[in-house]
């Protein structure tokens, strides 16, 4: 069976340092099998998280060949034979151990966005094609994956000015949706920090769930400020986040 | 917050074990109901299992299939459970699981919608009408995310990465839970008035299975150990279709969606063979041409009325997946002993739009484009339909004190689920279970006191794994218990099997005991599996038990030794406790319907 090398990030006390371990591949394996036949074989104490091996929950990110990847998605076979593999945690969050980093800023980030609002008890008529792009930011599965990558965050540590991407993205989402009945731009503005961005795109290019996140999120979000600050409301903007009543 | 020398202690009136669904939901409906509620998962909050639920939600909103109502819901129901489900949880939960879900629109979640702007539901394996309520195959994440978002704004305290291993008593009433933090391996103890279990299934007690690490059955052997009963646990739901093909992900889930939008099994011979398996009694229901099945596609890809039956692949999941079984079994398999799935016929860019995840997930892992090949399925361990017994109004277990919701909760889902039943279920008896520890922690006059010892017992069974003495691999002996459970307990059963499996338990229960782990509490995985094996242990013999009890195939229990349904055995529920050291198996009784209810039965529908 050929075999695959792979250096894995380990904690040891206060020392890290790569490990090497040689892995049979398979067909169709993904790194996490990979990280889990290390585990089962030769370091029952090496830290992961994963929970769905689908790319649905967000659980297993990590940092492979430098590449901010989903784990469980990443196959062994885009990697060509004999090619060391180096398996990182993210880098932008505090590390715990090994594979698995502290993300708890990030819910305190999303705890302070003001939650979706709606003052209609009805029921509701909302029809398709005015929901498709809330639907598009819903899909996110929270694997911080943008966040890692964000300049922003991952070399000015600007945590404390910056929400991040994700979290403009959920803004954003809350403020397209049709029956909810607050406007976020002063929000993302003034807590969330949407000047920090500067459209490099890097938060798109990662994210496993493909949402256009500079495009269809951050972008109208910005011209948004803009206007509500700087400029008359123009037609376009007023269509997509339909109106807009309470200012946050 | 207390800082003790061994662990801190938090207070509250009710804990909630477990954040999915079940567990958010009622955790909403304690802090709604004034008291203070604390909520602790093993993973990060929004990765519980309910975010990988694909298909969708049921509910009788009707907006699909007007004719629809919670009666035709109930009924649909009970026929899937054979019967066997506790008849006051099926009512509530197809009277409640609109409201549930309307309610769940408004807390923000975005469905697809009808051409009229209303939910849309699609059509679904054992359900009479068009009832599932979906985002494309998300739903569960839709679900999840509304919850958590709604709940971290109730002031609800969450206690994420956290491992409950112990239920404090004083007396016969709960008092609260010990655990640890799997960061770092700090001890931690919840006194509180109420503690709500909503810690999901048990899958992993089965090598083939559609469920994450998280499912090691530690809520139904929490409850188990505090003297609360388990009943059904025979009914173990293989879901027709997991992956087979690679390795890597064999048993992960093809959400039944894929049938419901049209999706065709075929052998190997190309043979549509789930025509042949539709039981007799049913066969009034599905279509008997491939040329009326493809009409009744037709009309549910356009929305529209049609006279033709569904297409036979629609049949509930007990016979899909024995079907399946049978046919990889005499043969007629496919490559990698599954069958073939093919929705390839129909428009690639609809199928992109109503099955995107099942899109990326075969093109991503297996190098199938599912919009132009067939997939190649077979049976996953998926979902248990027995659990903690409840009661069906307030989901209070026999111990003061301690209630359940979600799947590790019995009763409602009889003896096999209809899929889309589970995340309902989630939402309504969370609720009422929210509702019921809230009240009963209201009347309470004294906080329970939490006794020393039972900590004491904990931290001790928690470090044992430590000892010089041990010397097992963790990993090892977890997966020398999957191949028992699937050797011997799996789809199709018989005595003699499942007298083995559980001499094989005995043996493996012994070899547990000397599991070891190296002495670092930081994030160690190999340490965390020491604990959960046991608690493995206690759902998988009482999977084996029940099944041996119960001689009889009924749903998801087919005995081959006892083919047919026993209408004697239709009328016991088997519940499962312990007495002493030993496990006990009794038959009891299954609460009886109401006339008006039985009514519906009777009926010519
Ligand atoms: C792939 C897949 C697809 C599915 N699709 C559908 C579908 O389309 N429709 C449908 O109706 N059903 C579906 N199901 C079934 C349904 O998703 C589950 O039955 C349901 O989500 C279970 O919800 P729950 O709230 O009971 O538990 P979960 O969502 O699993 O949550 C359990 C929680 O308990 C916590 N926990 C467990 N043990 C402990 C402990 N010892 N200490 C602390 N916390 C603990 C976990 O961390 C987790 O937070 C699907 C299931 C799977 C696996
Ligand atoms: S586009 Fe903005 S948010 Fe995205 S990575 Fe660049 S700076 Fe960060
Ligand atoms: S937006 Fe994409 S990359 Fe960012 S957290 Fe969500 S899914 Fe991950
Ligand atoms: S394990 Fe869920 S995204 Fe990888």
């Amino acid at each position: 069976m050929p075999e695959a090398t792979l250096k894995v990030f380990r904690s040891k006390g206060d020392t890290n340092t790569f490990e090497t371990y040689k892995v049979p591949i398979e067909d169709g394996m993904v790194i996490l099998d990979a990280i889990h036949y290390i585990q089962q074989h030769y370091a029952p104490d090496l830290a992961v998280r994963w929970n769905c091996k689908a790319a649905k929950c967000g659980s297993c990110s990590a940092e492979v060949n430098g590449k901010p990847s989903l784990m469980c998605k990443t196959r062994m076979d885009d990697f060509t034979t004999g090619e060391e593999i180096t398996v990182e945690p993210l880098r932008t969050f505090p590390l715990v151990k090994d594979l698995v980093t502290d993300v708890s800023w990030n819910y305190q980030v999303n705890k302070k966005i003001p939650p979706f609002t709606t003052n209609d008890n009805g029921e509701w008529v909302i029809y398709q094609e005015d929901i498709e792009r809330v639907q598009e930011f819903r899909k996110c599965i929270e694997c911080f994956l943008c966040q890692d990558v964000c300049h922003v965050l991952r070399d000015h540590d600007r945590k404390d000015a910056f929400m991040g991407p994700r979290f403009l993205v959920r803004t954003a989402g809350l403020d397209m949706h049709p029956k909810d009945t607050l406007n976020r731009s002063k929000y993302v503005k003034e807590q969330g920090g949407i000047g920090l961005c500067n459209i490099t795109k890097c938060c798109s290019e990662v994210c496993p769930e493909e949402i256009h996140i500079t495009d269809n999120a951050i972008i109208p979000m910005k011209e948004r400020v803009v206007d509500q600050f700087y400029d008359p409301v123009t037609m376009f903007l007023n269509k997509i986040f339909n109106n807009k009543k309470k200012l946050v | 917050m207390s800082e003790n020398q061994n662990y801190e202690t938090h207070e509250c009136d009710v804990l909630v074990i477990g954040a999915g669904g079940a567990g958010l939901r009622a955790a909403i409906e304690a802090s709604a109901q004034g008291v203070s509620v604390a909520l602790v998962c093993k993973s990060l909050l929004g990765k519980a299992h309910t975010v990988m639920a694909e298909g969708g939600i049921a509910a009788a909103l009707a907006n699909v299939d007007a004719e629809d109502n919670w009666k035709t819901h109930f009924r649909d129901t009970m026929l899937g459970g054979k019967m066997l489900n506790n008849w006051r949880m099926a009512q509530l939960h197809a009277q409640e699981a609109p409201l549930r879900v309307k309610e769940l629109e408004h807390w923000g979640a975005v469905f697809d919608r009808t051409k009229d702007g209303k939910i849309l539901q699609r059509a679904f394996g054992g359900h009479t009408y068009k009832r599932l309520c979906h985002v494309g195959d998300r739903t569960g994440l839709e679900m999840i995310r509304t919850l958590q978002d709604r709940g971290i704004h109730q002031g609800i305290d969450v206690y994420m990465e956290c491992t409950i291993t112990k239920l404090l008593k004083d007396g016969d009433r709960i008092s609260g839970a010990f655990g640890y933090y799997r960061e770092d391996g700090r001890y931690v103890l919840f006194q509180a008035k109420a503690v709500i279990l909503a810690t999901g299934g048990v899958g992993k007690s089965f090598s083939v299975t559609s469920n994450s690490w998280e499912y090691t059955g530690d809520g139904q052997a929490l409850a188990y150990e505090a003297g609360a009963d388990l009943i059904d646990m025979e009914f173990v739901q293989f879901h027709p279709t997991g992956m087979v093909w690679p390795p890597g992900v064999r048993g992960l889930l093809v959400t039944e969606g894929v049938r419901g939008e049209g999706g065709i099994l075929r052998n190997t011979n190309g043979e549509r063979f789930m025509f042949k398996y539709i039981p007799e009694a049913n066969k009034k229901d599905f279509a008997e041409t491939d040329e009326e099945a493809a009409r009744w596609v037709e009309a549910a890809v356009n929305g529209q009325k049609t006279d033709a039956r569904r297409p036979p692949e629609l049949s509930t999941r007990d016979n899909v997946a024995r079907s399946i079984y049978t046919e990889v079994k005499e043969g007629r398999g496919s490559e990698h002993g599954g069958v073939y799935l093919d929705i390839s016929y129909q428009d690639p860019e609809r199928v992109k739009k109503k099955l995107p995840s099942m899109y990326h997930q075969f093109k991503d892992l297996a190098d199938v484009d599912i919009t132009a090949q067939p997939m190649e399925v077979g049976p996953t361990m998926h979902y248990i339909m027995g659990g903690i017994r409840v009661d069906a109004d307030t989901q209070a277990s026999r111990v003061p004190g301690l209630f359940a919701a979600g799947e590790c909760s019995g009763g409602m889902h009889g003896a096999n689920r209809l899929g889309g039943n589970s995340l309902s279920d989630l939402l309504v008896f969370g609720q009422l279970a929210g509702a019921g520890a809230a009240n009963y922690a209201k009347s309470l006059s004294s906080t329970p006191s939490v006794s020393n010892e039972q900590i004491k017992s904990a931290i001790d069974d928690l470090e044992e794994p430590f000892k010089a003495d041990k010397n097992v691999n963790p990993f090892d002996l977890h997966k020398e218990l999957n191949q028992i459970m699937s050797t011997y307990v799996g789809i199709f059963r018989e005595e003699e099997d499942l007298r083995t499996g559980l001499e094989k338990l005995n043996q493996l229960k012994e070899k547990i005991k000397h599991a070891s782990s190296s002495p670092n509490k930081i994030y160690n995985p190999g340490w965390h599996l020491c604990r959960d094996l046991q608690h493995m242990m206690i759902s998988s013999e009482a999977i084996t038990r029940g099944a041996l009890n119960r001689k009889e195939s009924r749903g998801a229990h087919s005995r081959l030794d006892y083919p047919a349904t026993d209408p004697e055995y239709g009328k016991c529920n088997t519940s499962i406790f312990q007495q002493g050291d030993e496990m006990k198996v009794e038959m009891t009784p299954c609460p009886e319907m109401p006339c008006e209810l039985k009514e519906l039965f009777e009926k010519k529908h």
